[in-house]
């Protein structure tokens, strides 16, 4: 059945109310993946249903359901009408306060060489090749290739005639390959595990997919054989896909609105950042500039509304290392009464909106990738995250790495393995010294940021160059 | 939910082709979400959702097809029809699979769990007037979890849980809580009762003046929720088939190097007590349980269908992660924990764990909620939130003092995409020598 038709279903069937909103999501997703030169049985999904949003009186409830018929909504208005009575007696969300969407639009990704462009046995092909790169010694012990091919399309509407229709591509490649001698195992990625991009088959050259299959697999045997990364205080240069890492747990996740007004305490965490904060704290040196924005059409999350009808603009989130608004979307802007961004978000149509980093990108200066290296007397440079780790404040952290070079007086050496570097956010970002310019500059993004109660994994976008930090506590394993 | 599976089952195998096999699985659940903060209600809503999955086979090539239901038989049939058709044309570009596997014999099995589930409206007028004046948090979520399971060779499976999962915090402020849970299928008012009023007690020790430790070794005890967050960070990986035999796992030493654990130390995954069903996607029985580890010494893979094959194993679980994980007990009466530890730390709850040295076990993570420094066995001060870099082999092993009678019952509160079966029953354990970091 179609979007508009189970529009208009809902329309002859919904009762009066104060407000109501309909959230239709159709999601699509189709993965190849070739394993030890095996293809895998290809496996293609859909998930197709609505989310309910009725608020009357005081109250305020939701309900979800893929049973589109007209059975099957008549019942969800009625659980979202019965939870409107129940939340009526003890809401913490003034529902007189709230600021209804008042803007229709739509938007797609960009997309120019379609997913359907290629067929299934070309695919398939092309993650074989990639197998036969990535196999290149008796010590690779396992390794793969994938793809995965994801459509979204959203209808959002509510009883004020809003009408909204966005229609979203993703792509997301992936390879690695797996190294062993012994009782030393380490693996490399293909930019990492799961990132991904907005648009078609035409995002595949970004990730250098095929062509750095050999790489990843030198360097997963480069790692076997490589020293531990030493335990030191030293300078550390951050490449695009960790400083992904970086911003996304120690800036995006702290100035999250929803976690500073207590709503994830019991799950993800508070914050150490606080309202009063805003406007007044200097977050990082003066180098650092972060936006929040949907300017990049191949970005995770660009999009022109977010999940409650709200229009999507760049904001400055930090300008010259000071703090100047939180991630929060209107719900969440109201109670903390502070601007906020466009960043109400759902993963699906079976949960709710909540505030959720969307594409959160620091901004480029005006170091070569040379002059970064050159500037650093002692040091480390690291790539992909491998691991992750930050308290429920989103201040004392450990994040490692897949591959590192150790940097001496100003040139890259010898590659160590399990690099790992830990601090304090509130401190980190203090000790930026230099920050790369457009030509370090990369997009990169990740389907699996989670949170929320009940939970939500969603995708992010996060955009930066190579950065430079200076006195951080590095160590390897063992 | 069982009866319209059966039909629509029944119908999608009326429209196979000569020679084709194939294995639905089906998912489904009704759930009550009620989310808090300060003890005020800020989500509430329910969620109803049910889909299949289709894994069509001919000519030993294999491929899978997952859709939501709409409920509408005529509707979810011709879906099933559409995929039918994609999936044969797949077929024909892909090559043979080595590695499929599915169960020929046939095994019919149903297991419906009584309803006795709490009125929503009720259980959160109690928690709301149970909670009067405190700073609450948390979910509570509580409905029916079905799982279905039909092949063209005529076996079905079929299985529906109850339950709630009450998950909460009290806060006292800033990042200082007591965290709790209530889970099962018979609510029963009396208990949120006493387990709020324990937090109440809690909060006044809570209220001192926080204690910062300096990074180095301390002797801790670590509560069965603490554990379970290394639990949940070790299987990932730490008991698969697969894993072990591409050298991925983080029990690697284990494997090449015959380092062993405590020799108190038994794990097992338990499917006969657990919540998961006890059939797989390609419709294998799953044995009552599976040592995982016995007296300290590696024992026993998890292999799904496919490691099965490929590694020339028996299918012992679904996926290669423990669902039901147990872990013996010891002889650590719960009543002397804070005597035996004496002067160290409390850890009630960790957070947020990953691998430092995977190859080593090593995992960093911090601590969370009502961490407690303990002086000659009387808790004196709440902990700063702390960092800890440790060996798990360490933990279960050289260093691991002593663990507890008591085992207890954990649900897993976890609800990404759908609500979570996976349950554990772990001990608490005292441990020297703990390193803290940062």
């Amino acid at each position: 059945m179609e979007n508009q038709n189970i529009l208009q279903l809902f329309k002859n069937i919904v009762p009066p109310c104060d407000f109501w909103s309909l959230r239709l999501v159709d999601d699509s997703e189709e993965t190849l993946c070739v394993r030890e030169h095996v293809v895998q049985p290809p496996t293609m999904s859909r998930s197709y249903g609505a989310h309910i949003t009725i608020m009357q009186g005081r109250g305020m409830g939701y309900a979800a359901t893929n049973e589109l018929t007209q059975a099957g909504l008549t019942n969800a208005i009625k659980r979202a009408l019965n939870w409107c009575e129940i939340s009526s007696h003890n809401n913490i969300l003034d529902i007189s306060k709230i600021m209804r969407p008042k803007k229709s639009g739509s938007y797609q990704s960009q997309v120019t060489k379609p997913w359907v462009q290629l067929d299934l046995n070309d695919k398939i092909q092309l993650l074989q090749d990639i197998n036969k790169h990535l196999k290149i010694h008796d010590c690779i012990v396992d390794w793969q290739a994938d793809l995965t091919y994801r459509r979204t399309e959203m209808l959002f509407a509510t009883s004020d005639d809003i009408e909204i229709n966005q229609q979203f591509y993703y792509i997301t490649p992936g390879y690695q390959a797996v190294a062993n001698k012994d009782s030393q195992t380490q693996f490399r990625t293909g930019g990492g595990w799961g990132t991904s991009r907005q648009g078609g088959l035409e995002q595949l050259l970004s990730f250098d997919f095929p062509a750095s299959a050999n790489q990843v697999a030198e360097d997963a045997i480069a790692l076997v054989d490589a020293q531990e990364c030493p335990e030191d205080t030293m300078s550390l240069l951050l490449m695009p896909n960790q400083m992904m890492l970086q911003i996304h747990e120690s800036i995006g996740h702290p100035l999250e609105l929803d976690r500073i007004l207590g709503d994830e305490r019991n799950y993800a965490g508070t914050s150490f950042v606080t309202a009063d904060m805003f406007g007044e704290y200097q977050y990082g040196s003066e180098l650092l500039n972060v936006t929040s924005n949907a300017i990049l059409a191949e970005e995770l999350a660009s999009y022109a509304f977010d999940d409650e009808g709200t229009p999507s603009e760049q904001q400055y989130v930090i300008q010259n290392g000071k703090l100047l608004r939180p991630l929060g979307g209107v719900m969440s802007q109201i109670r903390a009464n502070l601007p906020g961004v466009a960043n109400a978000r759902a993963c699906d149509w079976n949960r709710p909106a909540i505030d959720r980093m969307a594409n959160l990108n620091v901004v480029a200066g005006d170091s070569t990738f040379t002059e970064l290296v050159a500037s650093i007397e002692n040091g480390v440079l690291m790539d992909s995250n491998k691991s992750w780790s930050i308290d429920d404040s989103r201040n004392k952290f450990q994040f490692g790495c897949e591959f590192a070079r150790i940097i001496k007086n100003g040139t890259l050496k010898q590659v160590v393995r399990n690099p790992n570097y830990r601090g304090i956010s509130a401190n980190f970002w203090q000790s930026l010294s230099a920050v790369g310019d457009d030509s370090t500059f990369e997009v990169w993004g990740t389907p699996y940021c989670g949170k929320g109660e009940p939970n939500q994994m969603i995708h992010v976008g996060h955009a930066s160059p190579a950065c430079v930090f200076d006195q951080v506590d590095v160590f390897g394993g063992v | 939910m069982e009866s319209y599976f059966r039909e629509l089952s029944h119908k999608i195998f009326s429209h196979l082709h000569g020679g084709e096999i194939l294995l639905i699985n089906y998912q489904a659940e009704e759930s009550d979400f009620c989310r808090f903060n300060q003890n005020k209600i800020r989500q509430a809503g329910h969620v109803q959702q049910q889909n299949v999955q289709m894994e069509l086979i001919c000519d030993q090539k294999q491929c899978v097809a997952k859709f939501d239901l709409s409920g509408n038989l005529s509707w979810d049939v011709e879906l099933a029809k559409e995929y039918l058709t994609i999936q044969r044309q797949q077929l024909i570009v892909i090559p043979q699979d080595p590695f499929l596997h599915y169960a020929n014999e046939l095994y019919n099995s149903e297991k419906i769990s009584e309803n006795v589930l709490p009125n929503t409206e009720d259980a959160i007028d109690h928690i709301n007037r149970t909670a009067k004046n405190l700073d609450l948090v948390g979910i509570f979520a509580s409905g029916a979890l079905h799982n279905g399971f039909a092949n063209s060779l005529g076996q079905f499976n079929w299985q529906t849980n109850y339950s709630f999962n009450f998950d909460w915090s009290v806060y006292l402020q800033q990042d200082k809580a007591v965290k709790q849970n209530y889970a099962g299928n018979v609510w029963q008012n009396e208990l949120i009762q006493q387990k709020i009023e324990f937090a109440k007690e809690t909060l006044p020790i809570l209220s001192q003046k926080e204690k910062s430790i300096r990074p180095g070794k301390y002797r801790i005890y670590l509560t069965s929720v603490a554990l379970q967050e290394l639990f949940e960070l070790l299987n990932w990986g730490g008991f698969g088939e697969k894993s072990h035999q591409t050298a991925q796992t983080p029990l690697l030493k284990m494997k090449t190097e015959g380092l062993e654990l405590n020799s108190n130390i038994s794990i097992t995954e338990n499917f006969s007590t657990g919540f998961s069903p006890r059939f797989t996607k390609q419709g294998f029985k799953l044995p009552a349980s599976v040592s995982l580890i016995k007296n300290g010494k590696f024992d026993n893979c998890l292999a799904n269908s496919r490691s099965a094959k490929e590694f020339d194993t028996k299918v012992n679980c679904n996926i290669e992660h423990p669902c039901s994980m147990e872990m013996s007990n010891g002889d650590l009466s719960m009543d002397n924990v804070l005597q035996e530890l004496d002067t160290g730390v409390f850890i009630s709850n960790l957070w947020y764990c990953n691998y430092s040295d995977r190859n080593n076990c090593r995992m960093t993570g911090m601590t969370r909620f009502a961490c407690m420094w303990v002086e000659n066995g009387i808790p004196i001060a709440p902990l700063s939130v702390m960092r800890f870099d440790e060996s798990l082999l360490n933990l279960l092993g050289e260093k691991l003092q002593a663990v507890t009678v008591e085992r207890e019952h954990i649900l897993d509160a976890s609800t990404y995409h759908a609500r979570s079966n996976t349950s554990w029953s772990l001990p608490g354990i005292l441990v020297d020598d703990f390193t803290f970091t940062l």
